[in-house]
């Protein structure tokens, strides 16, 4: 992101937990209400990102080893002859898919709780951050009419 | 735990599936537009039974993400292009000191961003600017509220304030109507506002407007606010508090059951097809100002459509439900997501025919129906027999047709306000038959 921009930049998702990263403006009169809405948003980002990344490798890795041991108790290897990945179908997949829900079941309640309540926490902080910066730009707006 | 829904005409209501499955059929926004078209001439001109709406060629929703994409690559290489220029132009006001950091380095930028911008030219693009710009809005807003879904569920209202007994009024439709969609906008809002990370991790709904950083989350609950208020506030003192009642308790119902419950429950599920059936009642009560049979029984006959629905769709969606975590049907108790999309394709077939009990329509409307219903139920059963993924495909997209075709049926088949008069007159109910029989010829 180019140095003179006075905005946040969000990039592309992320290649393990399909989120988009923000870099985050800094800027140089940061009130103190100004910076904790920022750090409550790199918080919740850096949180995201673990959980995420986290969680889709272990799911894709699972997935993996759920093929290979299907594939092994019928007797078949990983890719066939004619190098194509051998795959399950999707009454085979099914099973594991139940299976990965309920494991990570109590693990998404507790996420859920956090980023609700991260989500609350940082939306309201916006509304104060947007209210205080209104009442700047209008007792500036009066300063300069005077 | 499990839940049965027995649906012969009890109290339940419907939300307009659409809101729960039209959200899930990411990878069917072509079918979706087409249904939305279809709709649109459905209600439009009521006489029009043309069908042939599937050989309409791909259009706008397929291709304007990528026509977007391809707008912010072009901003991005103009922005490029312009660092080069920047000398020899006025320096804008801004802060001395960066603009001097920006002067410095913008003859050094554009010669290392001619040569990066062939290295990283994709990842450079890729990262946007978190600006709203005003040109973007009204296509932003409308992706936040799911404008394509906000309109069937406004259609499904019309079709029941249109099914109402009572001599038609255009302004209190009008705002019935402005009232529904506002507040079907404010819900979808605060939808997309809590799920934005399991959206980015979806690929149906991966390029929502809060998951790209169009907008932010603040401006997202503004928003929602801004429909909200003044859609239940038009419905309550506009048309009357039953209908504001109906609409205030159906965003409340799918912004804090509905959403949170889709991680934690299968029932959720349930939940969605009371969300669907509601604006139908709310399109009634909104004609009559009472909550009669009639209302409820267009809810339940919305309620029912949700599950053969919904479920067929979920079906092939599994894996990215398992991996985001969502609670459903499909992926925990698939033997019983199955059995209930079938059994209420069954109470399909029922609901049609308590109608003519109600006097909402006459006793053609079970009889021409019953023709869709059965043929939804076969599919219903195939699906339940097969389970796999040609059946729910098929079983989905029949009910993307079944659904408006029912409605048009039993418009065409409503029992005229005047027969209701003389209902004991022979000649009363030969005239209402030969009406439907002309209303139908095409």
């Amino acid at each position: 992101p180019p140095a003179h921009s006075h905005n946040d930049w969000i990039g592309p998702p992320d290649k393990h937990s399909n989120l988009r990263p923000v870099i985050f403006y800094v800027p140089p009169e940061e009130s103190p209400l100004e910076r904790r809405l920022r750090e409550a948003r790199q918080e919740a980002q850096a949180c995201n990102q673990r959980f995420w990344a986290r969680h889709n490798c272990a799911f894709q890795q699972e997935k993996e080893e759920f093929i290979y041991s299907r594939l092994k108790a019928k007797g078949l290897e990983m890719r066939d002859g004619t190098g194509q990945k051998a795959t399950l179908n999707a009454e085979e997949m099914a099973e594991f898919y139940k299976d990965f829900l309920s494991k990570n079941f109590r693990k998404h309640m507790q996420y859920n709780r956090d980023w609700y309540k991260r989500n609350f926490t940082i939306t309201f902080l916006m509304g104060q951050v947007a209210l205080a910066r209104a009442l700047r730009w209008l007792r500036w707006k009066k300063k300069n009419v005077e | 735990g499990l839940f049965v829904w027995r649906l012969k005409g009890a109290g339940t209501r419907h939300i307009p599936c659409h809101l729960v499955h039209l959200c899930r059929a990411a990878n069917h926004r072509l079918i979706t537009f087409q249904y939305f078209n279809f709709l649109k001439r459905m209600y439009v001109t009521q006489c029009n039974k043309d069908l042939s709406q599937r050989a309409k060629p791909k259009s706008d929703p397929v291709v304007s993400p990528f026509h977007e994409l391809q707008q912010l690559d072009q901003e991005k290489k103009v922005i490029h292009k312009i660092s080069p220029v920047s000398p020899v132009h006025h320096p804008r006001p801004e802060t001395s000191g960066r603009n001097e950091l920006g002067e410095g380095k913008s003859p050094a930028e554009s010669e290392a961003s001619a040569t990066a911008a062939r290295a990283e030219p994709r990842e450079d693009r890729q990262w946007k600017e978190m600006k709203l710009r005003l040109d973007e809005l009204p296509g932003i807003l409308a992706r936040l509220s799911k404008i394509k879904l906000t309109a069937l569920v406004v259609s499904t209202a019309s079709a029941g304030f249109a099914m109402a007994p009572v001599p038609f009024d255009l302004p209190c439709f009008l705002l019935a109507s402005l009232g529904t969609g506002l507040a079907s906008c404010a819900a979808n809002s605060i939808n997309q506002f809590f799920e934005v990370p399991f959206d980015s991790n979806m690929n149906r709904t991966k390029n929502r407007p809060l998951v790209r950083g169009q907008i932010s989350p603040l401006l997202a609950v503004c928003f929602a606010a801004s429909c909200g208020v003044p859609g239940i506030a038009l419905l309550t003192l506009g048309v009357n508090p039953l209908t504001g009642a109906l609409g205030a308790f159906n965003i409340f119902l799918y912004t804090c059951c509905y959403t949170p419950m889709k991680r934690m429950s299968i029932a959720n599920t349930w939940v969605g097809a009371v969300v669907g059936a509601i604006p139908p009642v709310m399109g009634w009560t909104a004609a009559t100002g009472s909550l009669d049979a009639g209302a409820l029984l267009l809810g339940g006959i919305l309620y029912s459509w949700q599950f053969p629905h919904f479920n067929a769709l979920s079906w092939g969606l599994r894996e990215d439900y398992s991996r985001g975590g969502y609670c459903m049907m499909s992926v925990t108790h698939p033997g019983l997501c199955r059995r209930v999309a079938l059994r209420h394709c069954l109470a399909l077939i029922g609901l049609s025919v308590v109608a003519p009990v109600l006097d909402v329509t006459t006793w053609t409307f079970p009889l021409i129906s019953l023709p869709i219903n059965l043929y939804i139920s076969y599919l219903g059963f195939r699906f339940y027999r097969d389970a796999d993924r040609s059946s729910s495909r098929k079983l989905f997209f029949c009910s993307l047709w079944h659904l408006p075709m029912l409605l048009l049926v039993m418009f065409t088949c409503k029992k005229s306000v005047l027969d209701k008069e003389d209902k004991g007159d022979l000649l009363g109910k030969g005239e209402s038959r030969g009406r439907a029989m002309e209303i139908r010829l095409p």
